[in-house]
């Protein structure tokens, strides 16, 4: 069946597997891509780096893997945030040094407690979004132009608060302990099942209210296939895990945060409002939405998120330095958001993109890590990764027009 | 002219944009129960007129009363709070929500632990819908998918679920097909039925004299004319809009400001 033969408007999906497919398909056709292509795409990444180099899909390198990511995707899922108003925050790698900085300085310096320094490091990066935001809602300049002179402000920032040496070591346990801890294997098994029962729990009870309240309920099969999708691949991620050194605190923060922002986007009143304002600002402000503050908030929030990703990368490296947050930090989280299928044209996309572009984008650069690329080829194979993601979001959106969805 | 206390009134507005005299010493009324057509030519002030209407202009002079008491609308929030619902020509709908979130947006309905209430909201949106004849393929569907006139009915539902005493409607049946067309003057006469005071804004007399009670005339920023529509015809309304022919209440020479 092609889009000409039948308006697919007034198609209703048939009931079972059989319909859902066919539905599935003509999403697919409309440009609603959702998570695919991005799934494929690490699949493709995985099988070419195995194939060069059999080391790439051990234990101990995918774990290491999930440590990288646990830094560069918090600071993607800010960069969600920021892309669903339609924006852009070019600030986000910069924000993440200073605050790591800040933390680091606090505590090797000051004396100050590990606790109480990653809580000025976080602060410092929600007074940071504060000001940006601040300056892009009231004077009305393109959050493009704020950022990016907040780039290179809170550059010149890191390198006042390091001083003289220029690299301050981490020695305390608690900073250190963000990303070194790990529980025992069992735990990484443990949590998986939890997951996938509240998941499963989740999606049944929600299907029994809806049924209760006389609403059409997706077939029983869809739903059972999706919880089984998902069970396999966190017990997966769990068998991997428990076959290297466990499970990484680390990664339990930034899969915690992606829960955590997701729940904040699809249900929540402000995620709505942040949809609402990236797809038609005028009909947000005239439905009495208090867009400018709605868009402070957001970036409040990633420069914050920027932050945290910043004090996990320098708990992994257990030092910040001139370079912290700098060099390809920014370049990665963008292309991250996008890579998984958050849309730069604002309006589309979900927490978990930041997870799912992160893996690419990070497999991609870990592969070429392994097999001794030298990283003037990594900028241009990850340029290039990029802008094969934006192209996608792009043509899909393109799709979208042609089926009237866009 | 009907009788009995109006429900909006306002007198001698006037806005200034710049150098541009939107609007001068403009009266307006809207009844309960009635349906009133606004219309004029391009530039007349129609939206400008509204907008103040509905707290997204502030007018420079003039006074605004609601249910008979002098109020003070300068937030689109003060206008829905009074009552007044807008439905704009430009629908100001989000393509990439679905129906339930558009109708619900900025109102949303919060459940257990400060989470959406979708259940509930998918329910009364249904309801809505039902009770108002809109035909969707579902009410889950992205505003982006819908025609035309399902965007109108949708964007004319969304207004309802806050129980208006009045409605606007900014050129309701633009770019609509004959049938749809006739399914949203329906939709306005059955607004009426409920007891509301309906204001609609049309370049359409056929539309207008088929379910409008009385005729609002703007030109060049002022009122020319309120005719009924019982006692007028087509031709009385497009000298009055043109200014070919002075009308009963229209001033010999409209001075350009």
């Amino acid at each position: 069946m092609t889009v000409s033969d039948l308006d697919p408007r007034l198609v209703a999906n048939e009931p079972g597997l059989a319909g859902a497919w066919a539905g599935f398909r003509r999403r697919m056709a409309q440009g609603e891509l959702g998570s695919l292509p991005v799934i494929v795409g690490i699949a493709v990444i995985w099988l070419i780096f195995w194939l060069a180099n059999d080391r790439f899909l051990t234990p101990v390198n995918l774990t290491n893997l999930l440590l990288q990511l646990a830094a560069i995707g918090t600071i993607a899922v800010g960069v969600v945030l920021v892309l669903l108003l339609g924006e852009i925050d070019l600030s986000v790698g910069a924000v993440s040094g200073l605050a790591a900085a800040v933390m680091a300085v606090l505590n090797v310096k000051q004396g100050w407690p590990g606790w109480l320094a990653i809580l000025a490091g976080l602060a410092t990066g929600a007074v940071i979004g504060t000001f940006q935001g601040f300056w892009v809602t009231r004077f009305r300049i393109p959050a493009f132009v704020v950022t990016l002179a907040g780039f290179l402000a809170w550059t010149g920032a890191l390198l006042v608060v390091l001083g003289e040496t220029g690299t301050v070591n981490i020695a305390d346990e608690i900073i250190t302990g963000l990303v070194n801890t790990f529980f025992i294997p069992l735990y990484a098994w443990l949590l998986a099942v939890v997951v996938i029962v509240a998941y499963a729990a989740e999606k049944l009870w929600e299907r029994r209210k809806r049924a209760a309240a006389g609403l059409p309920v997706p077939p029983m099969q869809v739903l059972v296939t999706r919880i089984v999708v998902i069970a396999v691949a966190l017990l997966a991620t769990a068998a991997v895990l428990a076959a290297d050194r466990g499970l990484p605190l680390s990664m339990v923060i930034f899969v915690g945060l992606v829960v955590l922002v997701d729940l904040l986007i699809r249900r929540t009143r402000f995620g709505r409002h942040v949809l609402a304002v990236g797809g038609n600002t005028e009909a947000a402000r005239r439905a009495g939405i208090q867009v400018d503050n709605v868009r402070l908030m957001v970036f409040v929030l990633a420069s914050t998120l920027a932050a945290a990703g910043g004090i996990l990368a320098a708990s992994r490296l257990f030092a910040v330095n001139q370079s912290s947050g700098a060099s390809d930090t920014l370049l990665l989280a963008i292309a991250a958001a996008v890579i998984g299928g958050t849309s730069l044209f604002g309006g589309r996309g979900s927490a978990y993109s930041a997870l799912l572009g992160g893996l690419v984008i990070l497999s991609i650069e870990n592969g070429m890590n392994l097999l001794g690329v030298e990283s003037s080829t990594k900028f241009m194979v990850q340029g290039g990764v990029l802008l094969l993601a934006a192209t996608v979001d792009a043509l899909s959106r393109r799709g979208r027009q042609a089926a009237g969805r866009a | 002219m009907p009788d009995g206390a109006p429900l909006l009134e306002l007198h001698g507005v006037s806005k200034r944009f710049g150098a541009v005299q939107a609007l001068t010493d403009v009266d307006f009324e809207a009844h309960a129960g009635r349906v009133t057509a606004l219309v004029g030519d391009n530039g007349a002030g129609k939206s400008t007129l509204i907008k103040t209407i509905a707290g997204i202009n502030q007018m420079d002079t003039g006074e605004y009363r609601f249910d008979g008491k002098p109020v003070n609308v300068t937030t689109p929030q003060a206008a829905t709070g009074l009552g007044i619902a807008t439905v704009y020509q430009d629908l100001a709908l989000c393509d990439n929500l679905d129906v339930v979130a558009n109708l619900w947006l900025g109102r949303e309905e919060l459940g257990g632990v400060r989470l959406l209430d979708e259940t509930g909201m998918e329910q009364e949106a249904s309801t809505v819908l039902k009770r108002l004849a809109v035909r969707i393929p579902s009410v889950r569907t992205q505003v982006a998918s819908l025609s035309g006139g399902q965007r109108q009915s949708v964007a004319i539902a969304r207004s309802m679920l806050g129980e208006p005493r009045m409605v606007i409607l900014d050129e309701p049946t633009a770019a609509l097909g004959v049938a749809q067309t006739a399914q949203v003057l329906e939709l306005i006469r059955t607004l009426r039925e409920h007891g509301l005071a309906v204001v609609v804004i049309s370049h359409n007399l056929a539309d207008v004299f088929e379910v409008a009670d009385t005729i609002v005339v703007l030109r060049l920023g002022r009122q020319v004319a309120v005719l009924d529509t019982k006692q007028t015809n087509s031709d009385e309304v497009v000298a009055a809009i043109t200014g070919a022919k002075a009308g009963d209440e229209q001033p010999a020479e409209v001075s350009e400001q």
